[in-house]
């Protein structure tokens, strides 16, 4: 018999749609494998009754003849960033925990439509401020990725580490992220999975808990580049309730994955290879570049001047757009209430209790650099070397059709490690991603090689704005060339 | 010049008002609820009004149309690009814990509106006007210890009209505000009710010695929410800060309440903390940008306005340029006078709206929207004396009963048996009449008492139960005396 | 640049937060240290660059003036801490 857990999400379309499996037994596997790795806590909230209850009507749709598609009948989770009408939806804050929405987002809703059977929502960092799950209210996720001592000591990092560390178990075949800073691709990269930020606006933002507007983009996990595309293709698209989502066509990505990347003119941006870089990291992405070159692609280096500063200008924009966005969590239609005398007092109390450390942090920052005296100095000022990054991707693309570097700058780190650092050494930790995510630009995560203990690196491939097909064609490439093995890390027991 | 005198010196005032009008539209500027007044609590409320995670801003492009059309009206400068702004504070009936506003770059710059006053005419600069959303309310009296939010109106689209710091008394912001809400009312972009609150101001008030050029340190009077307030606060805050300076203090920039009962101002204790918006650009929205077949397009399809109406008033219709004002200051009126003096002398007409008209309507609290004369019948009425049917006298009875019974003048004239009497064979023998019984009357006229004349007409009219025509009376005495 | 107790506690306040005195010492600290590390950007040369806001360029998001929300009062009291005949109840607010 298939061993279910072990399917990608083509492999088990291809076995629905030949009748061979079904979803409810598809979804059962994956309902076990949840308990069984509850010690990674993954899931805030599962969602077994409602898996099966979809399940089953997806196999009746098959019966019928009247499949959805590639998705129908396939166990997903979904970051409990995402709105889920009646699922609890808690951001992993205190201030949510209670939160019942009575809407679905766009995306997952999108999602639904194409038959998929949510499994439940997994953990992130609270109001996806992290990379490591550590924030979170719920307690931190662990990496199925043991350390030297076999013990699940590791980060899946953040902030969707739930996601991560779920596809990565076998705890679901598939996840949606979010990415404002790295936060698929860094947690992608942290478990050995693939995950693909897309271009800014090309998903819906509409019922997901805002971070960072300007910069919050939603994609999928999942365990190929290939899973990856059938998930986007699903999830992407304007949305008029969004203005921010952009009207143009979603292409077949699936088409792109012709496996020729010959003549491709891939770009090494310079600037990345940073002094003191890990070693591990930089083996793996030398080793990258060469299986591109093998595949006929033209590799060439590229400068992008303005790197270094991706970094200070993110965290300026994301803290001071977050600062804004989270006030409306002040105690009176949906949130948790601490009471108090007067309004402000339950303003206060209700938001001193409801936000963990690490949200209040960057709540100060970008309320600071928001006010009178210096907001020019330090949020226009960030804007504006903003653009400049901007700048440098447009005129990179305007000699290369894609850029490869690593997706992290280590590979996962303990939580041993993580509780000594202070906060600007944890936000380092987004130095390839930030970048990226500044200019608005499509990027893909994919595991490509281990570190010299064991634990897996991946790296980045970087596209053009809307040109996510550029995307999967390399990173494609680059997953069979590495020949990685994207099998659930299975959880022992 | 108005001033205010002191010990040490004359003061003058500048003045500066910022309006905010609520938009006429269907729905609210970022979210697909009604933005209708007065409905059931939080029933005119989506989930992007209430701020619920994940909800996102869309504009409504009737809301653009509309602030671009009363940019017009106020002859301002359209801005081609324009882009929203988050002003950041909190209170519970601001649930996104900002407003959407614009402050970097609005929608409408620099305009101006002409204000009439017992000084003269006067151009006042509107310095802009942005685009933004209303907030909720706040109900306080239905709990000892809470207060409920109701937000309805949480996103209903505001335009604030800041005018420049311009004016220099309390006359002159009255008529500014005056002639600004004829005009956004001609326009259909904002009914300016403020009873209701659709409309509401703010004034910036300050004092300065007769002859500075500086600007003092200015106050901001809130939530005046009548023309009269508006100008009796001025007056008191003027005041207020003139006997300051005279006892040697300095007035600091605070914003302060109006209240009419005590006529005074006071602090506001809730602006106490003086506050830091943290304004800066909304990411979930995009830049509105206009392009001048746009603007052009609203451009040709903008009424005429209150001002251009006045002047039309008097040099096409004769009328005076106060009765002009007085009729072009509320569209309604306007419509109803254009109405009523369809084929009529306008000016005959200008008198019985502004006359008998406007007493009854002030008298009874209605207006001419509910007027129970129509436009229609006022014409008629005047028809009736210029064609001579009825006299100018029984016309004020006819109009009395027009107003009770909401009648037609002709039919009112029918029955009553009002009808002026034209048949000269009948008041001929009424006269023959009346001189035969006052021969001693038509003896003194004989001798040259001319001015016997009046006292016959009037016995002929009170005989005749006003039912005759003067000046046919006038006309038959004289040739009946001649015979 | 110090970001100091002081400036913690004015921050706090109008982010509408309740910090201990401890907690005001702790965030001045982080917070100083984060900013310590964005001067960096200071040796940027931004001279007539213009501020990016968005990396969206299109200008058609716009909806049509038609009521299509509404009426969900229950939906909105669903989640609320306090709330009586479709209000939203807070702490008494004065002026």
């Amino acid at each position: 018999m298939t061993d279910l857990i072990n399917l990608h999400i083509s492999e088990a379309a291809d076995l629905l749609a030949k009748k061979e499996i079904s979803s409810v037994e598809l979804t059962r596997a994956h309902l076990a494998e949840m308990e069984k790795g509850r010690v990674l806590n993954a899931y805030i909230t599962e969602t077994p009754e409602r898996a099966m209850a979809d399940a089953e009507v997806s196999d009746k749709r098959r019966a019928n003849g009247e499949s959805l598609g590639a998705l129908d009948g396939i166990p997903i989770a979904n970051k409990d960033l995402y709105c889920t009408k009646d699922v609890r939806t808690t951001a992993a804050s205190k201030i949510l925990s209670n939160f019942l929405p009575t809407y679905e987002s766009t995306v997952t809703q999108k999602l639904k439509d194409a038959g998929t059977v949510m499994l439940g929502k997994v953990n992130t960092d609270q109001f996806a401020m992290g990379g490591s799950t550590r924030t979170s209210y719920f307690g931190e996720s662990k990496n199925p990725w043991t350390d030297a001592n076999g013990e699940y000591a590791l980060t899946p990092g953040g902030s969707s580490g739930g996601s991560a560390a779920a596809v990565a178990a076998g705890l679901c075949m598939g996840a949606t992220g979010s990415d404002t800073g790295g936060s698929i691709r860094q947690p992608a990269s942290f478990c050995g999975i693939t995950g693909i930020k897309p271009t800014y606006g090309r998903c819906s933002r509409w019922g997901i808990v805002a971070f960072a507007s300007s910069l919050d983009q939603a994609g999928p996990m999942a365990r190929s580049v290939k899973d990856c595309a059938i998930m986007l293709e699903s999830m992407a698209g304007y949305d008029k309730k969004d203005s921010t989502s952009v009207n143009t066509p979603v292409p077949n990505y699936l088409s792109a994955l012709t496996g020729d990347i010959r003549g491709k003119k891939i770009g090494v941006p310079k600037e990345y290879r940073m002094d003191g870089m890990n070693e591990d990291v930089a083996k793996v992405w030398d080793k990258g570049i060469q299986f591109l070159k093998d595949a006929g692609a033209e590799v060439v280096e590229i400068s992008m001047p303005h790197t270094k500063y991706a970094l200070p200008v993110y965290y300026i924009i994301a803290c001071a757009e977050a600062s804004s966005n989270l006030s409306r969590y002040d105690g009176v239609r949906y949130t948790t209430r601490v009471e108090g005398a007067t309004l402000d007092d339950m303003y206060k109390n209700t938001r001193t209790d409801g936000f963990g450390d690490e949200v209040i942090r960057r709540i100060l920052l970008g309320t600071f650099v928001l006010s009178a005296g210096f907001y020019d100095a330090y949020y226009t000022r960030a804007q504006r070397v903003r653009r400049l990054i901007a700048e440098d991707f447009k005129k990179a693309f305007e000699t290369v059709d894609a850029i490869v570097a690593p997706a992290a700058p280590t590979p996962a780190l303990s939580f041993a490690d993580m509780a000594n650092m202070d906060p600007v050494s944890t936000y380092l930790g987004d130095v390839f991603t930030t970048p990226s995510s500044l200019a608005g630009v499509p990027a893909m995560a994919l595991p490509v090689g281990m570190s010299s203990n064991g634990l897996p690196i991946g790296l980045q491939i970087i596209g053009k704005h809307f040109d996510e097909n550029t995307v999967f064609q390399v990173a494609d490439v680059m997953e069979k060339s590495a020949g990685f093995n994207l099998m659930p890390h299975r959880v022992k027991g | 010049m108005y001033t205010i005198k002191g010990n040490t010196s004359d003061w003058e005032l500048v003045i500066g008002l910022e309006v905010h009008c609520q938009i006429i539209s269907k729905a609210k500027v970022f979210s697909g609820a009604s933005a209708e007044f007065g409905a059931e609590q939080n029933t005119h409320v989506s989930l992007v009004d209430a701020a619920f995670p994940g909800m996102l801003p869309v504009l409504n492009e009737e809301c653009i149309r509309q602030s671009v059309k009363t940019g017009l009206g106020l002859n301002a400068k359209i801005n081609k690009y324009s882009r929203f702004d988050r002003k950041n504070y909190f209170y519970a009936d601001l649930p996104q814990g900002y407003q959407i506003s614009q402050l970097y770059y609005p929608i409408v710059g620099e305009g101006f509106i002409e204000v009439h006053t017992s000084e003269g005419d006067r151009k006042i600069g509107v310095e802009r006007l942005h685009l933004e959303q209303d907030a909720g309310k706040s109900i306080h009296d239905m709990h000892p210890t809470k207060s409920f939010i109701d937000l309805n109106r949480s996103g209903v689209g505001l335009m604030e009209i800041v005018s420049k710091p311009d004016m220099r008394s309390p006359e002159e912001a009255g008529e500014y505000l005056r002639q600004l809400r004829a005009i956004v009312r001609a326009l259909g972009t904002c009914d300016g009710n403020m009873d209701e609150g659709s409309m509401r101001c703010d004034v910036n008030v300050s004092v300065r010695k007769v002859g500075e050029t500086i600007l003092r340190d200015r106050v901001e009077v809130k939530n005046v929410n009548s023309v009269r307030f508006v100008m009796q606060a001025i007056e008191i805050e003027a005041n207020r800060q003139v006997e300051v300076y005279e006892n040697g203090g300095t007035v600091r920039q605070e914003t302060r309440l109006f209240d009419p009962n005590n006529n005074e101002t006071r602090p506001m204790r809730s602006k106490e903390n003086a506050h830091d918006y943290r304004y800066f650009p909304d990411p979930d929205l995009l830049p509105v940008i206009l392009t001048d077949e746009y603007i052009e397009e609203i451009r040709a399809s903008l009424p005429e306005l209150p001002e251009a109406k006045k002047k039309r008033y008097v040099s096409e219709l004769g009328l005076t340029d106060y009765d002009a004002h007085v009729l072009t200051l509320d569209v309604e009126t306007s419509r109803y006078f254009e109405e009523a003096m369809i084929g009529q002398d306008p000016k005959k007409v200008a008198n019985w709206v502004m006359g008998d008209l406007f007493g009854y309507l002030n008298k009874n609290g209605l207006t001419v929207s509910n007027s129970p004369v129509s436009a229609k019948n006022l014409g008629a009425l005047v028809g009736l004396i210029a064609d001579g049917t009825i006299s100018g006298k029984i016309a004020k009875d006819v109009f009395e009963i027009m107003a009770e019974t909401g009648k037609e003048p002709a039919v009112i004239v029918e029955e009553k048996g009002l009808k002026q009497e034209s048949d000269t064979g009948a008041i001929e023998k009424l006269i023959e009449e009346i001189l035969s019984a006052n021969q001693d009357k038509v003896a003194e006229i004989k001798a040259g008492k001319d001015k016997l004349k009046g006292w016959f007409v009037g016995q002929i009219m009170k005989a005749s139960g006003g039912k005759v025509n003067p000046a046919l009376a006038n006309q038959l005495l004289d040739k009946k005396l001649a015979e | 640049m110090a970001f100091n107790e002081e400036t913690v506690a004015n921050v706090a306040n109008l982010a509408r937060l309740n910090l201990t005195d401890e907690q005001k010492q702790k965030f001045a600290g982080e917070v100083d240290g984060i900013l310590n590390w964005v001067e960096q950007l200071q040796e940027v040369n931004v001279d007539g660059i213009e501020p990016l806001v968005s990396v969206t360029e299109q200008t058609d998001a716009i909806r049509a003036d038609v009521v299509t929300d509404g009426g969900i009062q229950a939906d909105l009291m669903k989640n609320a801490p306090e709330s009586a005949h479709g209000f939203y109840v807070v702490p008494k607010m004065v002026e």
